[in-house]
């Protein structure tokens, strides 16, 4: 107990030493994985706090989806400055909460689509696809995949950002036909769990011959742990992106400071990271290119994506057909 | 149970009950309603909320009865058989219900999945593989996670039926099964099927992942798509109102059935059975092998995926371990404080119904009602391990009351006119005839309320920063990071921890074995 509250009184006390000191502070929101000892957050951090005489502090929450709704929490009140790790399916509820300022800034970027958002700026993306070993026949097609007998695990489209890509996906790619393909696509999927790391290691444990992942998802084997037997399967349909962004908020005590970070964002010193800590593309690509090992991955055909307000008007209809055709 | 409150432990004042009971009414009922107060109103169920709603019901009922049915023979045979390594084998096999969900569902599915254990010993002998996915593996992970818990509350009702009525019922010739275990059984199982059926109520991740798709969505699923996703508190408000609804039902359905149990003091001898002959030794034995694979099987599996990932352990685990423990203290001291507070208040309706509404509460509706109180005042963070501790605290209440009250009432009324007469009134009485009585479940209670608290993953992650997490948040975290090996490593510390924290304290209350 006593222990305990020495421990209470640290917390407050880290607490007032933090506020007493000069460097102004950049509260940066984002999501769990951005934050660990792996992801961007500790070399980014050092790398912007060399220049900015100021304390960075990146504050992990979840996944996207519990970051927008960690904000809508908090209201005008919250103590973030930036929000770090929406992506393009929830900027429309994101920017409707009026909670976000413009960021100002028109860099280069190297998307495969055009990008204009004047209030949400891409720091990295990727396409989402499934990912097998490479013994596994890969299907072309989702239809190709439904007549298999190969068996995918998939996350819930209504707790999990890959899982919402993956049914905005089909709707892109099949329209009006998206619940026949569901219907056809329900004797392969083994199961549905909340989240990418529930699939991800049921995948791992061999429970199914494919998980819906990223292309860049190979690349983490092959480089961190020199595993070359993954890869991921190219659908002529084209793939769905995920496009990560951040954006500054309105109630930020240090508009100027937070500013300077976006700009930071798509420079070299973040940008260089992302590629081998996040396992994701950057969005603008690095002068000495991409790491050894991403030429590897597999590029699709072409790139499918809805904008945020058109991926918010379709979600509930195209969730809903999800839901039906899989409750069967 | 009796209506109004029977005035146990006289000379107690009995306001601290009163004071708990309220402390959890406004941590479950008082969140939900901050929380509803949050939302505006909209519109009322849809016809995907009720389908939500009858699998949730379903699943909760057939998980529920077969932990139960499967609990009664496990728990007789315990009882009546002494052999070496019995008290280990009770140790271990509490084990998955203090699990952090997807280790547990990891564990399982290395035995059952597709490329487990079963299906490889299937496959080698020329049968057809089985699915685990679908209702039944709904069923088969609850049962996985409760059977213990079961096991554990039935076993508690054997051993307090005293030695002596087994020597009388011998002597008489009576069938014992008839005339003390049956009565025993009357009186413990409803409220420990009812506590089963409420956990499994609230269950989501094991349902969708072990249930296979859509179909196998929860109402609590519900609720952490209303909060995460949609951010429709009053969707939520209204999910969680209606859990708590389907919890009112099946409580009062349990209590109808339950009867009380007055049988009188024993004096502690070893029970000596009579009954049963070789045939009965046979079938014990067996029953217990079977318990002992179905439960220990994916607990090894967990601890062999964890053994390779140990070495790549990241340093930054062993402060979260060391905050998870110090949480999982906090919270079992608190736990207890409540549990005998309100168990002084039995069979009051106070009691009753803050020792229940913690089961069907949401944790993700509590959790984001304190956020919402706590925000306007002060940084969520700073309360983080506080907050977490009594949330767990709350969650582990039922549990440890269940276990703590009946075995209050039946000291007072097996010894309670003897104290009297001998004038053990207020504090003395506690220390001489209550908490030496009750040192089995109180410890029960405490190495249960230290262990769910270690592998919860709950609130914690609506309040904590980077720098703040325990345990489960920091395995989490690795799986996120693909590092599935490490996070498994993670996996076997947590385990492991859990165990020894509910080993120190049930070790320390139980004297007998």
């Amino acid at each position: 107990m006593k222990l305990h509250l020495t421990h209470v009184a640290g917390l407050f006390l880290s607490a007032s030493i933090a506020q007493a000191q000069q460097d102004p502070v950049l509260t940066i929101y984002t999501y769990d994985s951005f934050v660990t000892e792996w992801g961007p957050g500790p070399v980014v951090e050092a790398a912007f706090e060399a220049t900015c005489a100021c304390d960075l502090q990146f504050v992990g929450h979840g996944d996207g989806a519990a970051l927008l709704a960690r904000l809508q929490l908090e209201g005008a009140r919250t103590d973030a400055d930036i929000v770090l790790g929406l992506d393009t399916n929830l900027t429309a509820a994101a920017a409707d909460t009026g909670l976000f300022a413009p960021h100002g800034l028109m860099p280069a970027l190297d998307l495969p689509i055009a990008w204009d958002d004047a209030t949400f700026l891409p720091y990295d993306w990727g396409y989402f696809a499934f990912v097998s070993d490479v013994t596994v026949p890969a299907p072309a097609t989702f239809e190709a995949l439904a007549q298999s007998d190969l068996s995918i695990v998939i996350q819930d489209p209504r707790s999990s950002t890959p899982g919402l890509g993956l049914v905005l996906w089909v709707k892109e790619a099949y329209g009006d036909r998206a619940p026949e393909i569901w219907e056809a696509l329900a004797d392969n999927i083994v199961t549905v769990t909340p989240g990418w790391s529930e699939a991800y290691g049921l995948f791992l444990e061999g429970e199914a011959d494919a998980v819906l992942s990223y292309t860049t998802s190979p690349a983490y084997h092959l480089i961190a742990e020199g595993d070359g037997s993954k890869t991921s399967w190219t659908f002529e349909e084209g793939h769905y992106m995920q496009i990560e962004v951040a954006g500054v908020l309105q109630s930020s005590d240090v508009p100027d400071l937070a500013r300077s970070f976006m700009a930071f964002m798509v420079s070299p010193g973040f940008q260089d990271e992302i590629a081998m800590t996040n396992w994701m593309y950057p969005a603008v690509t690095p002068e000495s290119g991409l790491p050894g090992g991403f030429e590897t991955l597999a590029v699709p055909g072409s790139a499918l994506l809805l904008s945020g307000p058109a991926a918010r008007e379709i979600r509930d209809e195209a969730i809903t057909e999800w839901r039906n055709a899989l409750s069967r | 149970m009796a209506q109004r409150p029977v005035p146990l432990a006289p000379g107690l004042p009995r306001w601290p009950g009163a004071i708990a009971a309220w402390l959890v009414l406004v941590l479950t009922l008082g969140t939900l309603c901050i929380v509803a107060l949050r939302a505006g109103t909209g519109q009322w169920l849809g016809p995907a909320d009720w389908a939500a709603v009858r699998f949730t019901v379903l699943q909760a009922a057939a998980s529920s009865a077969v932990s139960v049915l499967v609990a009664i023979p496990v728990a007789r045979a315990l009882a009546r058989r002494r052999f070496r390594g019995r008290s280990l084998l009770v140790t271990l096999m509490g084990a998955p219900f203090i699990l952090p969900v997807i280790v547990a569902v990891l564990g399982l599915l290395a035995v059952f999945g597709r490329g487990g254990l079963l299906n490889g010993a299937l496959s080698a002998i020329g049968l057809t593989e089985v699915s685990i996915y679908g209702f039944h593996g709904v069923v088969l992970a609850h049962v996985f996670f409760n059977l213990p818990l079961a096991v554990r509350l039935i076993l508690q009702g054997w051993l307090s039926i005293p030695a002596e009525r087994f020597r009388l019922a011998a002597t008489l010739d009576l069938p014992p099964g008839r005339f003390l275990e049956w009565p025993m059984l009357r009186a413990v199982v409803p409220g420990i099927a009812l506590a089963i059926f409420l956990i499994c109520l609230t269950s989501f991740a094991v349902a969708l992942i072990l249930g296979g798709g859509p179909r196998a969505t929860t109402v609590e699923l519900a609720i952490y798509q209303a909060l995460r996703f949609d951010f429709d508190l009053a969707g939520a408000a209204r999910l969680a109102v209606l859990q708590f609804g389907i919890c009112a039902i099946a409580a009062i359905l349990a209590w109808t059935v339950t009867l009380p149990q007055a049988q009188g003091g024993g004096l502690d001898r070893v029970v000596q059975r009579w009954d049963g002959g070789r045939w009965s030794v046979v079938r014990d034995g067996a029953v217990l092998v079977a318990a002992a694979c179905f439960l220990l099987l994916p607990l090894a599996m967990v601890v062999t995926r964890g053994l390779s990932g140990l070495a790549d352990l990241p340093i930054s685990i062993w402060p979260a371990a060391l905050r998870s423990v110090l949480v999982a203290v906090l919270s079992t001291i608190l736990c207890l404080g409540l549990a005998l507070t309100l168990a002084m208040r039995w069979g009051g309706a106070l009691a009753g119904l803050a020792s229940t509404l913690p089961l069907a509460a949401s944790g993700l509706v509590i959790g984001t009602g304190l956020f919402l109180i706590v925000h306007p005042l002060m940084n969520p963070a700073r309360l983080a391990l506080v907050v977490t501790a009594l949330v767990n605290a709350t969650m582990a209440l039922p549990f440890a009351y269940r276990s703590i009250a009946p075995e209050l009432a039946r000291v007072e009324g097996d010894y309670g006119r003897l104290a009297d007469s001998l004038g053990l009134r207020g504090w003395a009485r506690l220390r001489w005839l209550i908490f030496p009585r009750l040192r089995r479940p109180i410890g029960f209670a405490a190495g249960l309320s230290a262990a769910l608290s270690m592998g919860d993953l709950g609130v914690i992650t609506l309040f904590a920063t980077g720098g703040q997490e325990t345990l489960p948040l920091a395995m989490y975290r690795l799986m996120g990071a693909y590092r599935m090996d490490a996070a498994a490593g993670v996996a076997l510390v947590l385990l492991a921890l859990s165990l020894l924290a509910f080993w120190l304290c049930d070790r320390g209350g139980r004297v007998d074995d």
